[in-house]
């Protein structure tokens, strides 16, 4: 997700909604995964790359129903954006997380980025810098669980789990068993301080 | 004004008196003296001393006037309750002949603040091979009685030797700075548990004890005196303490920053913290106070060094030595010694001015608080406390390790044979 | 919050973590085909450097480099500082050119500290090795590699030394290196031994945390790591030890004595090497001497270190011992 919602995500109020529980959140995945062996002719060349934290279990979450489907292995990767952000001077400097490229590399395949929320694009903006200084892909593609719309770059996810209105005075907050437990999203108000 | 009327002063810490000065002279000293025809300071609460005296002072003049100069060095003792410095040889270029001597003392003359008693250097250049001409020196018109190359240890041991037997001749005495230059190459700071993790060239306690151990054992065998200069160690005091109690006829004084501050504050890597011989530990601190207390050490002495300010803003290792002292010794005093019960008020007159005088053979100084003494005298107002601030320094350097410090006492009255060079806390 | 990095002292345990945790990351970036990150573009870093010191200046600005900063080099040699231009005046100097940090050689222990709390300047400041005080990244570089060889790349990661005993043997009273490693392989929870001949041992290291041996034989099967420190032959003649020979006989790491330390471990060497005084070419050219290792591990440590403490509006390492002004 943007990670711009890092800080959100702690101030959610208990009162948040979730907006999709573990079992939306298995069956949209599931769709993604068909979606996206639709559109890449059977995925032969796909690499999926997650952006860490929780979009790198999504994408090992589709890497595991992509292999279902085309009963063939798919490389899975992770790809930290820390260093390419664009607001590195607002905020103190975050610890790495890990880049993870799969061993037969990126060029000349198509690689899917994939992330929990997709916010104000910047992370996506970030994570195509990175991809730039690894290899080069065929092509690249996006795909997230949520899309919660006010998009300040021209960014676009190809594969969207869950389009989600939302205002700016809104977090969302996603939370997956690897890291938090249980599956679910969570919309709730940002708390004022 | 020929007359001043101090009134109510405790003299030398004792119950309220009044003193009557006339002239140059002290002319009565008594309860409810009349103050007709006289000014009057009126002195209730404040402690009345006799005139300081500083054995250990560098004026800076000739040579590093960008320092200090005998004016600016003797408001500076003004300001701090003194009325007679003994200034250090080694200037540029060195007191090491009548001439020299005989300007710094006229210098001192026709300023008029504090009498100024220069010390001649023991040997030519301070170079520690040859003996100066001490004995001109002595007979000039400065009249010098004390000879020292401190800031150089007279380290050669027949050197030493010689001079303690030479200036028997006329009654001098050798001061020693006492350094083994061998042990010091390099030497930064104490060595010991700072240095080693500062990483900063250690100056050893022993290069200080050895010396020491080694002139009283010299003054011993040629029955001269010596006087030690600024005693910085617990071994150093030990050594003193087993001469004195053999009869060896031994001085020695210790500086006001030796009393109150050690060698944690070199942690900061600030300069103002460099000074030669360096901080000690906190148990060093200690023995030197008691030794203060006990005798064993005679006086306190300020090694006054004044440095201009890029000698200090800098890095540690190419900083100069020294701190100026004169205008927070007697505070310092207070603070390390009266303050904890150490020493009484008398007893701070006799370490900082009656002997003092006494060693240097300042004549008409460090002399009774009674009538028909010259008045040499000093006013401190002991209830104050205030922050140390350089600004106000008659000083022309300021590089002080007290600044922003509290400390206690302030001289605001100094009398130099009846005339006063300092009136409530201003200079005149 | 601190802003600078003058001693291995000022580190926490969970600083020095982070930054070796970091350095791992930093060191996957050597291994694309683009070996440069954005980080730190548009930030001026100067290499100021009053000591000559190829190895660590080179290593330094691959660092810088590698994130994108702009570098300035400056080396006292021929510069105004050679004629007597003041430690003061240069760096005043610098940042009036709008430099963010200070990479900072010494000869002068506390020189870098001055720097960082005299008020002389605002940028941040690193101690790049001042007089026989600090040289902190070294340190961490070492601890770095000590992790990679003893735990595991990825095993090491989140971890400290716990347990660890390392030797370190040579020139302690001279070393900065020696200095730096004891504080913060102890703040990692390492056992550490000197080893050295008495003249050159600090007086006053009974309060440092670690033990002290006269005896180099006796610690080598009980270590999981020597480091050699390099001992300067002109000590000789201060009388620090009598001859080379003796030096080596007794304190020296040859093969024989390589083959009493258990098998998993390795030695260790700061640079440059004296061979034949305190190692023998046997040893420094074996599988066990990590010297190359230490060399490439720098730059990452050195990049972990810049990224943390100027790749945000603050530094992400607490410091305890300096006090800001």
């Amino acid at each position: 997700m943007d990670k711009h919602d890092t800080h959100d995500q702690q101030d959610t109020q208990s009162d948040a909604r979730p907006v999709l529980e573990g079992p939306d959140i298995a069956r949209v995945l599931t769709r993604i995964a068909h979606e996206i062996v639709e559109r890449a002719k059977g995925a032969d060349d796909v690499v999926l790359l997650g952006i860490p934290t929780r979009g790198v279990f999504l994408a090992q979450r589709l890497a595991a129903k992509l292999e279902e489907i085309t009963d063939r292995k798919i490389p899975v990767g992770s790809l930290d954006i820390t260093m390419y952000r664009d607001d590195l001077r607002m905020h103190p400097p975050r610890a790495l997380a890990r880049t993870e490229i799969p061993g037969d590399g990126i060029d000349g395949r198509l690689v899917v980025l994939v992330d929990d929320v997709l916010f104000s694009g910047r992370t996506i903006r970030a994570a195509l810098d990175a991809l730039n200084d690894i290899g080069r892909p065929r092509a690249v593609q996006l795909a997230v669980l949520v899309d919660r719309g006010h998009r300040e770059l021209p960014i676009r996810a190809d594969y969207v789990g869950k389009n989600l209105p939302t205002s700016l005075r809104e977090t969302v907050k996603v939370q997956l068993a690897e890291e938090d437990g249980r599956d679910t999203v969570l919309l709730g108000a940002k708390q004022t301080q | 004004m020929s007359k001043i009327l101090i009134r109510g002063a405790k003299v030398l810490g004792g119950e309220p008196q009044d003193v009557l000065i006339d002239g140059s002279t002290i002319a009565e000293v008594g309860v409810g003296l009349s103050d007709e025809g006289a000014e009057v300071v009126e002195a209730a609460g404040k402690v009345l001393l006799p005139g300081l005296v500083d054995l250990h002072t560098h004026l800076r003049e000739p040579g590093r006037e960008d320092s200090e100069t005998v004016l600016t060095g003797t408001r500076a003792a003004a300001s701090g309750g003194y009325t007679a410095v003994f200034a250090m040889a080694n200037t540029f270029p060195v007191a090491d002949t009548a001439g020299v001597v005989e300007q710094v003392y006229r210098l001192g003359q026709e300023h008029g603040y504090c009498d100024v008693q220069p010390i001649g250097a023991v040997t030519v250049g301070l170079e520690g091979r040859k003996l100066a001409e001490l004995g001109a020196m002595h007979e000039s018109a400065a009249g010098v009685t004390v000879f020292s190359d401190d800031g150089k240890c007279v380290d050669d041991a027949v050197i030493m030797r010689r001079a303690l037997e030479y200036v028997k001749a006329f009654g001098g005495v050798v001061a020693q700075h006492a350094q083994e230059p061998r042990l010091t190459e390099g030497a930064q700071m104490n060595e010991g548990i700072v240095s080693a993790e500062l990483g900063l060239g250690g100056w050893p306690a022993v290069a200080e004890e050895s010396i020491i151990a080694r002139d009283v054992l010299l003054a011993e065998h040629v029955g001269s005196r010596v006087h030690i200069c600024h005693l910085s160690t617990a071994g150093s005091v030990e050594i003193v303490r087993w001469a004195k109690s053999r009869g060896i006829d031994v001085t020695a004084e210790v500086t006001p920053h030796h009393l109150l501050l050690t060698d944690e504050l070199v942690r900061t890597y600030n300069p103002v913290y460099k000074v030669n011989p360096p901080l000690r530990t906190e148990r060093d601190v200690l023995a030197l106070r008691e030794a203060l207390a006990d005798g064993t050490i005679d006086i306190v002495a300020t090694d006054h060094a004044p440095h201009p300010h890029e000698d200090k803003d800098c890095e540690w290792a190419a900083a100069a030595m020294g701190m100026v002292g004169l205008e927070t010794a007697l505070s310092v005093v207070q603070e390390t010694m009266v303050d904890t019960g150490l020493l009484t008020w008398a007893g701070v007159a006799e370490r900082m001015s009656v002997k003092p005088a006494e060693i240097g053979q300042a004549t008409g100084h460090g002399r009774p608080v009674s009538a028909g003494e010259p008045a040499n005298l000093t006013l401190v107002d002991t209830e104050y406390r205030g922050d140390v601030d350089p600004a106000g320094f008659a000083s022309r350097s300021r590089n002080t390790p007290y600044e922003g410090r509290e400390l206690p006492g302030r001289v605001t009255h100094t009398w130099l044979r009846g005339k006063a060079t300092l009136v409530d806390g201003k200079l005149t | 919050m601190q802003r600078h990095l003058i001693s291995a002292a000022d580190l926490t345990r969970d600083d020095a973590v982070l930054i070796l945790d970091t350095a791992e990351e930093m060191a996957r970036v050597a291994d694309r085909p683009i070996k440069k990150l954005p980080t730190l573009r548009g930030r001026t870093i100067v290499n100021l450097f009053f000591e000559d010191s190829t190895r660590t200046r080179i290593s330094f600005e691959a660092a810088e480099k590698r994130l994108s900063a702009d570098v300035i080099n400056f080396t006292a040699k021929g510069s105004s500082v050679s004629k007597g231009e003041s430690l003061k005046d240069t760096a005043q100097t610098l940042e009036a050119m709008g430099v963010d940090a200070v990479v900072i050689r010494h000869g002068a222990s506390g020189a870098p500290y001055r720097l960082a709390t005299s008020g002389w300047i605002d940028a941040a400041v690193i101690n790049a090795g001042d007089g026989t005080h600090q040289h902190p990244t070294q340190a961490l570089l070492d601890a770095f590699t000590m992790r990679r060889r003893l735990i595991g790349r990825d095993a090491g990661l989140g971890q400290d030394l716990s347990g660890k005993r390392i030797t370190i043997v040579g020139d302690v009273l001279h070393s900065r290196v020696a200095r730096s490693n004891v504080d913060l392989l102890h703040t990692l929870g390492a056992e550490v031994t000197l080893v050295a001949p008495p003249t050159l041992v600090p007086v006053g290291v009974e309060t440092w945390p670690c033990e002290v041996s006269y005896d180099l034989d006796s610690t080598l099967a009980k270590s999981d790591a020597v480091m050699m420190l390099r001992v300067q032959r002109e000590r000789m003649n201060a009388a620090f030890f009598p001859t080379e020979r003796e030096y080596s006989r007794r304190y020296g790491l040859d093969g024989e004595r390589m083959a009493k330390m258990p098998e998993h471990a390795i030695v260790m060497h700061p640079g440059p090497m004296v061979r034949g005084m305190e190692i023998t070419a046997e040893v420094a050219d074996s599988d066990r001497c990590t010297v190359v290792e230490q060399v490439a591990n720098g730059v990452s440590i050195r990049m972990a270190v810049l990224y943390l403490l100027l790749g945000g509006n603050e530094p992400a390492v607490s410091h305890t011992r300096i006090e800001e002004k």
